[in-house]
Formats: structure tokens, C-alpha cells, sequence
């Protein structure tokens, strides 16, 4: 068993964090305060090919694996979660679903300007009464020669504002429930396909989630992504790859509290000397830094079993959960250590507080992972045990 | 456009330097390209880029300057070259360094040679000036601006507070000073692609250099890190007295009244 990370790997995360911690971190409090991502340095974000990450070289982007996909999304945590969440969603599921199942067509057609950033990325499946429970979409297609006819509307889409390519689940067949559900990919400029309202959020300022709605959009038949019917199944799939990225990122951003709290008990003196040495602040930092560390284990170990081709349902499901409860952990007590300060805006700690909370609800809420992850504690069972045990 | 890049591997800026044995200690330490050497580069890239050609990175150093090479590839360098000196000499210094330079550009025909103003680690400037001499091309030091026409060259190029506007010619070799651009991070996909490009290693046989032809010139007689400096001090007490005190203690104790 090696832990390293291969020396390419190393060159490409050190890079990254080079530029996170250099040219966006500086920006962040900003990024927040304006709830904008400044132009040059989404130009810088897409020089620097972040944008290709989960695009294979053929089609002009960086062709990773998924652990060398965590270890550059930890370096991406590690400032404004706004920022991460643009380039993680379009880099997750905003590309994915195309990578893995589109046809050659669709790559060629779209792939490169995904992998540059010129054609940006978003995944539609939430609608206000299908949020957990996915399968009760109420958006339908409906074929009409060599055209679909979507109505309807989503909410809560990441990207939405400044996407060109979505990735639509709606319902081809409503009486086949989950298995009448079809993935469309959807071009902004499509008729009838238009963009409301962007929602003022807690957190993740720079990242905008708008609805949008469907009136009588007209998507051709190639747009189809993977087969008919599979719309739902494509979804998970999409989603559930992306879980060890999102828990690469909240590790990032723990790593980031961390390194701050360290530095703030240390320099941090009351009853006439730092508060590091109070035994609690150690404390704190002990259990920080152990969350943090099974919480990296954990992500790349996932990461590696995605990379095997295994299945990773409960895992990744596992991941999500652990990274999310970890970096909420983590910032409630980053907020403690900074007294009165973790409070306030001129520091980051706050944002982070405030970031880190969505984690436990986007991408499925930690109620979802815990159903996922009985579910297949019980599939395991149901497979092992023998007849007579089971009622 | 025929490009030449000088490139040093050098502490890193933020490492803590630890003084032992009169050496200056290595281990553990991070290494980088030195940072006007990634001015360098970057011009070199963008002047390839408006004007085409290609961009070769050179520098002399052991098996670890690979490192900094391939991160100059990364960027956009399109060859690189490692002369290997590890096996045959001790110590370089900036006589030996031109020299060696020198014996690999003589027969490259390069339009531009680009450097760093200076290492971060010596800091004596000298290797840039030092090879343009042994080659008899012009050279222009701390440059700020650079444009070319045909052959033609304007340059804009710092001189402490100020700048001097300049016109030469090509073959030129110029040092690049802090604000001629802004350097590019290697991005990913220029990362894997460097792994593919060509990396050249040389010794010094290959280039028909006797050993004793780079003897170097500079002795290193001791090795020490700046003094501590002192808190200061306070002077406490009415103003005339402290003046009076002032007084006292630039005379007595600084001595320079
Ligand atoms: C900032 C942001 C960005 C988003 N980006 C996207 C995007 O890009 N694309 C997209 O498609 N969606 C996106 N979403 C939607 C997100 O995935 C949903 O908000 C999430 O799945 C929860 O759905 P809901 O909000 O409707 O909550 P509900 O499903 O209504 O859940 C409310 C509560 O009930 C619990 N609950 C529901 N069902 C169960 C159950 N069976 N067992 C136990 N508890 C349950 C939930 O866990 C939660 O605590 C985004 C949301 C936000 C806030
Ligand atoms: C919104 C807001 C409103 C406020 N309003 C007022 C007000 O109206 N009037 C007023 O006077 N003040 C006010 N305060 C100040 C507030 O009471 C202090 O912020 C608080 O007492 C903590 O002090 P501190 O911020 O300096 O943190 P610090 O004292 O520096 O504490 C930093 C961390 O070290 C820990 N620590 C410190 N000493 C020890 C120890 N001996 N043992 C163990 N742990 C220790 C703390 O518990 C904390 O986790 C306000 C603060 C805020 C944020």
C-alpha cells in the first residue's frame, strides 16, 4: 500500500495550490462581499485548464483520475467556496454525464469548450417538488419528429446564469416513474429555454443557483445524452462519482480553518500567553486535525476504488457524509478558537461558517446518504444471509 | 525566432536558510526556478508566440534541476536542456557557469538569449553580461519592456528609480527585471504535456570542455547569515532629558557624532 501521491500529481496539486492560495484566496472576502467572481480571475481560472479537469486529453482537457481529480479539488477548497462551487460544478456534474455517456458526436461537439471554459456546464435535475425524492420530477418531453418538447421548471441550478450547456432529467414516459426519466442536453440559446430568478443565499457568494423553466423548449433528438429512459439511473451515476470531489473539497476547506487556527492560537495571547496553551484549544486542534486526517484517508481511498471501476454507491455515499459533517464540525470550532473575531467579516472564518453549511444538504442531504448507505448495508445482507434468517 | 532561456534552481523564497559547516544546508529545503527566471521565461514564451520559433530552457546543474526544467516546459518552453556538472565539478561560479554557456550556445545560432536579472541565491547578475561577452552579442541588463521588429529592438529597462529607453539589435541577450510581465502558472494540461517533451542531458565531455578550463575563479571564504538585530530602545523620562540622553548615546555609544 503507497499513500504518495505520484510526482506528476504532486507538480499538478502544488501548482494549483500555488495559484489558489497566490491569486484567488487574496480575493475571496471580496468574491463574498460582491457575490462575483472577478473577470480576470475566472480568465486565470480557465488559462490554467481547471475548467478540463474531468476531460480526457483528446478532447483538450487534463484526463486525471478521480484521485488526481480529489487531490486538485482539495487544493481548489482551500479558498471562497463560491469560487470552488463554479468550477466543481461544471467540472462535476456539469461535464461528467457527457464524458461517461455521451456519443463521440456529442464529445467533439461539446468537450472542447468545456475543457477550455468557453462553454460552461450545469446539471438540472432539483424542481421545487422534486428535491430528495428525484423521481417525482414533473418537467416532461415530449417527441415530436426529430424534436423534444420539454415543459416545466427546476430550481436551486448551480451555474445556471453563466452556463451554456445543461444537463436536463425530464420525464419521457410518466408511466414508468423512475424508469421513464430521460437525461437532454440542453443548449442555452435552445427556443422556449429561459432563466429566472437567482436566489440570495447564506453562502457560496460567487455561485449563483437560479430556476429555470422550459416553454415549449425545443431540444433535437441527438441531444439525448445515453439511452432513453436511463435519465434517472444517469443521474445517480453522475451524482455519485461526484460525492469523493465534494469531499476533496471540504477537505480542502477544513485544511484551510485548520492552518488558520494553528496560526491564531499561537499568536493569540490572553491571561498573558497564547491560547494555544489553554488545554481546550489543544484540544480542539487535536480533534481537527484527526477529522481531517480520516477524512483525507477516507476521500482518496474512495477516490481509488472509483479509479478500480468498483462500486463505490455506499462509499461514496460514506464520503459525502463524512466531509460534510467534518467540515461543519470543523468550522463551528475554527469560529470558537477565533473568539469575537471568527465572528466578524474582516476574517474568513465566518464565510467559511457560512459556506460550509449547504454541504450537508446539495448533492443529496446527509439524510439521503444515510438511506443510501443502510440501503446497501441491507443489499450486502440480503446477499450473505441465508433464507432462514431472513422474515 | 531562435529562444534561449538561462534558468537557475534556487531556494525557495520563503524557505528558512540554516547556515552549518559554512554551507548553506539543502536538506529538506524547496526548491524553485528562480523568479526572474520566470520572467524570462514567460517573455520568451510570448515573444515565440507573437513571432514563432521555439523556446529552449538551459540550465547547469545536477540531476534535481530537472524538476524546474519540466515546470519550465509546463509553462511552454517547448525543449529543454540539463548541462550535468554533478559528476565533474565541485563548485560553479559565474566565470565557469558563462563559460560552460557559452561552449553549448556558440554553434546554436540563437536570435534572443533570455535571463534572470539576477539568482535570489548569489544575487551577482554576472553569468547573463558575463556569456553575452564570450559570445560577442550585444546584452541589455534589468529590461522592463521588450519589443521586437525584424531585428530591431526597443527596450525599456530599469535603472534604480528610473528608465532608459534603448534601441539595439538582435542577437541580444537580455536579463529580465521584476514587472516586465506577469508569469503564467504551468497549467494541468501543460503539465502532462511536458512530461512528453524533449529533456536533453549534457556533460561536460560532450561539449569538449576540459575540467580545468572551469576552474573557478571566486573563493568562498566564509559563509554567514546576517547579524540578529537588537531590539531597540526606549528612552524613557522628561523630553529634555531624553534628548539629552539622545544625545549622549549617539556619541558615546553609536559613535557617529
Ligand atoms: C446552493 C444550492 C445549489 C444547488 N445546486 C443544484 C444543481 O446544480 N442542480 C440540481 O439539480 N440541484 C441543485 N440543488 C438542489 C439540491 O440538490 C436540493 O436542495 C437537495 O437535494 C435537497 O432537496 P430539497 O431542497 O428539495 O429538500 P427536501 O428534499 O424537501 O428535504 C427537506 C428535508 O427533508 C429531509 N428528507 C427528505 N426526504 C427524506 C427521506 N426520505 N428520509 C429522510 N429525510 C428526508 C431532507 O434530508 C431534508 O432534511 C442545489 C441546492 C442548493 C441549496
Ligand atoms: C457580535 C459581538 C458583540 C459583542 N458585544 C460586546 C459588548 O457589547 N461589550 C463588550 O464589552 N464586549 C462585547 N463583545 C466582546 C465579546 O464578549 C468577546 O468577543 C468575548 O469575550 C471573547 O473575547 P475575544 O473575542 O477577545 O476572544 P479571546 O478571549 O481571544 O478567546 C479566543 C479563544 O480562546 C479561548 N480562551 C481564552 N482564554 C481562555 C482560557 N483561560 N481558558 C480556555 N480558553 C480560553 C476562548 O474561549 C476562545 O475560544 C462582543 C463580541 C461580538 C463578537
Amino acid at each position: 500500500m503507497d499513500f504518495r501521491l505520484s510526482p506528476d500529481l504532486m507538480e499538478m496539486k502544488n501548482s494549483i495550490r500555488d495559484f489558489i492560495d497566490n491569486v484567488v484566496d487574496p480575493l475571496a472576502g471580496q468574491i463574498d462581499q460582491d457575490d462575483h467572481i472577478p473577470e480576470h480571475i475566472m480568465k486565470l481560472t480557465k488559462d490554467i485548464g481547471l475548467f478540463g479537469l474531468s476531460i480526457p486529453e483528446e478532447y483538450g482537457g487534463t484526463g486525471i483520475d478521480m484521485v488526481g481529480k480529489c487531490s486538485i479539488y482539495e487544493e481548489i477548497g482551500r479558498t471562497s467556496n463560491g469560487y470552488t462551487t463554479v468550477i466543481g460544478a461544471h467540472t462535476g456534474i456539469g461535464t461528467v454525464g457527457i464524458v461517461d455517456m455521451g456519443t463521440e458526436e456529442q464529445k467533439r461537439r461539446y468537450l472542447p469548450g468545456m475543457a477550455s471554459g468557453d462553454i460552461i456546464g450545469a446539471f438540472a435535475l432539483t424542481e421545487p417538488s422534486a428535491g430528495s425524492n428525484a423521481v417525482a420530477l414533473k418537467t416532461t418531453a415530449v417527441r415530436k419528429g426529430d424534436k423534444y418538447i420539454l415543459n416545466g421548471s427546476k430550481h436551486y441550478i448551480t451555474n445556471a446564469s453563466i452556463a451554456d450547456l445543461f444537463t436536463v432529467m425530464a420525464v419521457t414516459d410518466s408511466s414508468k416513474g423512475a424508469k421513464g426519466i430521460t437525461s437532454f442536453l440542453v443548449d442555452k440559446s435552445a427556443p422556449g429555454f429561459i432563466i429566472g430568478k437567482t436566489e440570495e443565499k447564506m453562502g457560496l457568494r460567487g455561485s449563483h443557483s437560479s430556476e429555470i423553466f422550459f416553454e415549449d423548449c425545443e431540444v433535437p433528438i441527438e441531444n439525448v445524452l445515453g439511452v432513453e429512459g436511463l435519465g434517472y439511473v444517469n443521474a445517480l451515476t453522475i451524482l455519485a462519482n461526484g460525492r469523493a470531489g465534494l469531499a476533496a473539497r471540504n477537505l480542502g476547506s477544513s485544511q484551510k480553518l485548520f492552518e488558520l487556527s494553528v496560526k491564531y492560537a499561537h499568536e493569540r495571547e490572553q491571561f498573558g500567553k497564547p491560547i494555544f496553551e489553554q488545554q481546550i484549544i489543544q484540544h480542539y486542534l487535536a480533534e481537527m486535525a484527526m477529522d481531517i486526517e480520516t477524512l483525507r484517508s477516507f476521500t482518496y481511498r474512495v477516490a481509488w476504488m472509483v479509479d478500480q471501476g468498483m462500486n463505490v454507491i455506499k462509499e461514496a455515499a460514506m464520503a459525502k457524509l463524512l466531509g460534510s459533517e467534518i467540515y461543519n464540525r470543523i468550522a463551528d470550532k475554527a469560529v470558537q478558537i477565533h473568539g469575537g473575531l471568527g465572528y466578524m467579516k474582516d476574517f474568513p472564518i465566518e464565510r467559511y461558517y457560512r459556506d460550509a453549511r449547504i454541504t450537508k444538504i446539495y448533492e443529496g442531504t446527509s439524510e439521503i446518504q444515510k438511506n443510501i448507505i443502510a440501503a446497501q448495508i441491507h443489499k450486502e445482507y440480503m446477499k450473505t444471509a441465508s433464507p432462514a434468517h431472513i422474515k | 525566432m531562435n529562444i534561449f532561456v538561462l534558468v537557475k534552481r534556487t531556494f525557495d523564497t520563503e524557505e528558512k536558510i540554516v547556515v552549518s559547516g559554512g554551507k548553506i544546508q539543502e536538506d529538506g529545503a524547496e526548491f524553485i526556478i528562480n523568479p526572474y527566471d520566470e520572467y524570462a521565461i514567460e517573455e520568451a514564451i510570448q515573444k515565440r508566440d507573437a513571432l514563432g520559433g521555439k523556446v529552449t530552457v538551459v540550465t547547469i546543474g545536477g540531476e534535481d534541476a530537472e524538476k524546474q526544467l519540466r515546470t519550465a516546459l509546463a509553462m511552454g518552453a517547448d525543449e529543454a536542456v540539463l548541462i550535468n556538472t554533478e559528476d565533474d565539478l565541485d563548485e560553479l561560479d559565474q566565470y565557469s557557469s558563462a563559460y560552460i554557456l557559452s561552449e553549448y550556445l556558440k554553434d546554436k545560432e540563437a536570435d534572443l538569449i533570455l535571463a534572470g536579472n539576477v539568482a535570489i541565491d548569489g544575487g551577482s547578475g554576472q553569468v547573463g553580461p558575463r556569456l553575452a561577452d564570450l559570445l560577442g552579442i550585444n546584452y541589455v541588463t534589468t529590461v522592463t519592456s521588450l519589443e521586437i521588429d525584424g531585428t530591431n529592438v526597443k527596450i525599456v529597462r530599469d535603472i534604480e528609480g528610473d528608465s532608459e529607453v534603448l534601441e539595439t539589435s538582435l542577437p541580444l541577450l537580455v536579463t529580465a527585471q521584476q514587472g516586465l510581465n506577469e508569469p503564467r502558472y504551468p497549467s494541468l494540461p501543460g503539465i502532462m504535456k511536458a512530461k512528453k517533451k524533449p529533456l536533453e542531458e549534457l556533460e561536460l565531455d560532450d561539449l569538449d570542455i576540459d575540467e580545468d578550463d572551469v576552474e573557478v575563479k571566486v573563493e568562498t571564504v566564509e559563509i554567514y547569515l546576517p547579524p540578529q538585530k537588537a531590539a531597540g530602545r526606549v528612552l524613557e523620562g522628561d523630553l529634555s532629558a531624553q534628548v539629552k540622553e539622545l544625545v549622549n548615546l549617539l556619541h558615546s555609544e553609536a559613535k557617529v557624532i
